[in-house]
């Protein structure tokens, strides 16, 4: 496959930047999540 | 008080599905855009970035759009609520990592088909300065005061944000580019496109716009915990500062 680094670089950014993102979406959600009680937030 | 192992913080049971059948679909996606579809005839096998590029930069409109929407309706007094800021806010964050993904997919991609990584081209550009916009949108949203004031001066900021979409979208007929026209929504719509590779095309705006849901629900969710510790911090601030002036 011709210029198989860039193919594979395009989806390697795309889908470890989603992923790197995800995780940070986590941490972050878990941090607060902690502080907040189950019952205060709408959504459970 | 929560304990600190729980791990499900902003999750539901539509969310767990839905991040089921998107992690399928984004399976279904590589296995499509790499092994699958069929190598352009001009383009060769380089077309197989397209699968990451246009959804990205589809999305990152979109997520804009979204969050401009939301931010027209805090503004509005009638429909005035800080969930609509916070949906502004993720979706402003989720729209900067996939124009970031467009953008540096499509620097992949002009390598080999343009043998540059960059050049001031009036697509590229307005892209980058989109990118650029909602990225100071974000820093904004950072600065201190109210949730209220937040969210009225990051409203104000994305309805004028929101306007630079149109000439990001219409710059590759405005001037002359390097970039092409769109292939599929083009003039005319005369989709020329080998099935499979529409097919791909498609799936992959479908996937990123489920990743999209997923990824800014979850964010609101995050944005409203963050709120909500930040009020209790300050309530306790408040109750502090009382008590000291009783004694």
């Amino acid at each position: 496959m011709d210029d198989l680094g860039f193919i594979l670089g395009s989806y390697l950014v795309t889908f470890g930047s989603i992923s790197l993102y995800v995780a940070s979406v986590v941490r972050r959600s878990r941090r607060a999540g902690r502080e907040v009680p189950r019952e205060q937030r709408p959504w459970t | 008080m929560t304990t600190t192992s729980e791990r499900n913080v902003t999750g539901t049971s539509f969310t767990r599905g839905l991040g089921i059948v998107t992690l399928l679909g984004i399976v279904l996606l590589v296995i499509l855009g790499l092994f699958v579809s069929p190598a352009d005839v001009n383009q060769g096998e380089s077309v197989r970035i397209m699968y990451a590029h246009v959804p990205g930069a589809w999305l990152a409109y979109l997520a804009f759009i979204v969050t401009g929407v939301s931010s027209a309706a805090y503004l509005w007094k009638r429909t005035r609520s800080l969930t609509w800021d916070r949906f502004a806010g993720a979706s402003a964050e989720v729209g900067v990592l996939f124009m970031g993904i467009s953008l540096v997919t499509g620097s992949l991609w002009g390598r080999i088909t343009w043998g540059t990584y960059w050049t001031w081209d009036a697509r590229l550009t307005t892209t980058a300065f989109l990118f650029v916009t909602y990225v100071g949108y974000l820093a904004v949203r950072g600065l201190g005061g109210s949730h209220h004031q937040r969210a009225r001066r990051s409203a104000v900021l994305a309805l004028l944000a929101v306007l630079e979409i149109p000439l990001v979208h219409f710059s590759v007929r405005l001037w002359n580019t390097l970039h092409q026209e769109a292939s599929v929504a083009g003039r005319g719509t005369d989709v020329t496109m080998d099935g499979l590779m529409l097919f791909s095309l498609f799936l992959g705006v479908v996937v990123f716009t489920l990743m999209y849901v997923w990824l800014v629900l979850h964010r609101q969710r995050a944005l409203a915990l963050q709120d909500m510790v930040e009020d209790t911090g300050l309530d306790a601030a408040l109750a502090a500062r009382r008590a000291e002036a009783a004694v």
